[in-house]
């Protein structure tokens, strides 16, 4: 195996530039490297300045998603072996402004995700003295998988309607207010029918699947909202023929 | 005028890039996608083909058979053979992606996405059959 | 309580569209399309396809068939043209073109359909 390998990456700073440009870096190939071994290499030992997000370097933080040879990868789950001979290119995620580097600003995402309220919503609160709310190994089979979302956007940056649609809601928005619906201790569904059931919430996706492929932790978001346009239906046919049922 | 004096605000020059007019072409899931997506264009030149054999055959046996002559030329052939090709590729992903959107629960645990798909080819294979011989059939 | 968009409805006529289209379409495009102007297959002749047309509920499924996979059509194809194409601000104008040809479509195979002789 060579003894190095070249990373290209997007290096941006707005205090000196206008667009993004690329930097090479030769970068040791150890076998057990992953991506973001690299970067932190570069930061370490070559360019300090170099900015990026990371955490916890096992794939549960959901922070270090970016662009590896443009597929959305966890830069901590990816190994630079995996590439070679290369180069291997790191860019950040697309479909997000850039604010610098390799680091994207989220807030779109944070402000999205939010306005699904992904929280249990209770209409009645129980009472402590009437202990926690039991549930079987099957209810909580219905919402676990959505469940498994870190929040790690790698979703976004494979969704072109994302990327089109200032509106969309976007799939792990989608996923995780279905995580909540699905659950048997929420009661919040109505309120979420409303923001979802909006003109773009939902219903700008057309299923192109990419979600569901760069998942890393398998929450099917494609899934999720096609079933979640199918009860967004029911409702709709419900609300029609019983105009009069109390919401 | 009663205003707390605020510095301007600072706002980082973020950077955008414009998503290309051609982004389902970069991709070879992207442009399965668009290719997916575009069966619908085969759909409607079937629905426009059968509307065009009713109007024909409302009109008498003379029209109905300058339409089935129209079908046996190539270009009709030809458009047939594409429109054919996409129309399967509805199907197919149709039936691949049905279980996505409705999960099927037996006894608690859920079922393959394969075994919800299965049922829909057989069922498809079957009423092929049926409408093929209330056509045929003398 | 916020207003809830129509799509549902829209999004219900796409897919059952789908569904008819993909269940009945590759058969009737194989015989009709290939099997008989090719010759693989005899073709039924003008008087029994008549009589097999005349019949109230071939009519039905018929209407059906041509009806929904339209509006199967144009709700695909709207979205095929917003994103495709990046013109999703002339959307009232592909709305039109789109829904209003599955309608006028709709219609036609009604006026047809009912006038077989």
């Amino acid at each position: 195996m060579a003894e190095t390998i070249t990373v290209e990456v997007t290096r941006y700073r707005p205090e000196q530039e206008s667009e993004p440009t690329f930097e090479s870096f030769e970068v040791p190939l150890r076998t057990d490297w992953v991506v973001l071994d690299a970067l932190n290499y570069i930061k370490d030992q070559v360019d300090g300045s170099l900015s990026y997000r990371w955490s916890c370097r096992m794939g549960v933080c959901g922070s270090c998603g970016m662009m590896v040879n443009g597929e959305p990868k966890l830069t901590c789950a990816t190994f630079l072996s995996h590439y070679t001979p290369g180069p291997v290119r790191v860019e950040p995620l697309t479909y997000f402004p850039i604010v610098r580097d390799l680091v994207i600003e989220m807030t779109d995402f944070l402000v999205k995700l939010r306005s699904v309220k992904p929280w249990i919503v209770r209409e009645d609160e129980k009472p402590l003295s009437e202990g926690e709310y039991l549930q079987t190994p099957e209810q909580l089979d219905d919402y676990t998988q959505f469940s498994m979302c870190i929040n790690c956007m790698l979703c976004y940056a494979a969704c072109p309607v994302y990327g089109l649609d200032e509106h969309f809601i976007g799939p792990a928005a989608i996923a995780l207010a279905q995580r909540y619906n699905k659950d048997s201790r929420d009661q919040g569904s109505e309120e979420r029918l409303d923001i979802l059931s909006q003109h773009e919430g939902i219903w700008a996706c057309t299923f192109v699947g990419e979600c569901t492929k760069v998942c890393p932790k398998n929450v099917d978001p494609a899934g999720a909202i096609q079933q979640y346009k199918l009860t967004a239906t029911k409702e709709w046919f419900k609300d029609f023929l019983m105009p009069w049922r109390s919401r | 005028m009663n205003q707390t004096p605020i510095y301007k605000q600072y706002h980082p020059k973020w950077y955008r890039k414009r998503v290309s007019t051609y982004w389902w072409t970069q991709q070879w899931s992207y442009l399965k996608f668009t290719l997916r997506e575009l069966t619908s264009l085969s759909v409607a030149y079937f629905v426009v083909i059968m509307l065009l054999q009713v109007a024909a055959l409302n009109q008498g046996p003379d029209a109905y058979t300058r339409f089935q002559e129209w079908l046996k030329t190539p270009v009709a052939i030809v458009l047939n053979v594409i429109a054919l090709f996409f129309v399967l590729f509805h199907t197919i992903t149709w039936f691949n992606l049905a279980p996505r959107a409705m999960p099927v629960r037996v006894g608690g645990k859920r079922l393959p996405d394969w075994m919800v798909a299965a049922p829909n080819y057989v069922a498809w294979l079957v009423i092929s059959a049926v409408v093929a011989w209330l056509i045929v059939r003398k | 309580m916020a207003k809830r968009s129509n799509e549902p409805f829209l999004w219900a006529l796409f897919s059952s569209g789908g569904v008819v289209a993909a269940f009945l379409i590759p058969v009737l495009l194989v015989l009709y399309g290939l099997a008989f102007p090719l010759g693989w297959l005899e073709a039924p002749s003008y008087q029994s396809t008549l009589e097999l047309l005349r019949h109230p509920l071939t009519r039905i499924v018929l209407f059906v068939l041509c009806s929904l996979p339209l509006f199967h059509w144009a709700h695909r194809f709207r979205f095929t043209l917003y994103d495709g194409l990046q013109i999703k601000h002339l959307n009232e104008l592909i709305n039109f073109f789109c829904y209003g040809g599955a309608i006028a479509g709709t219609v036609l195979a009604g006026y047809l359909l009912w006038n077989v002789p």
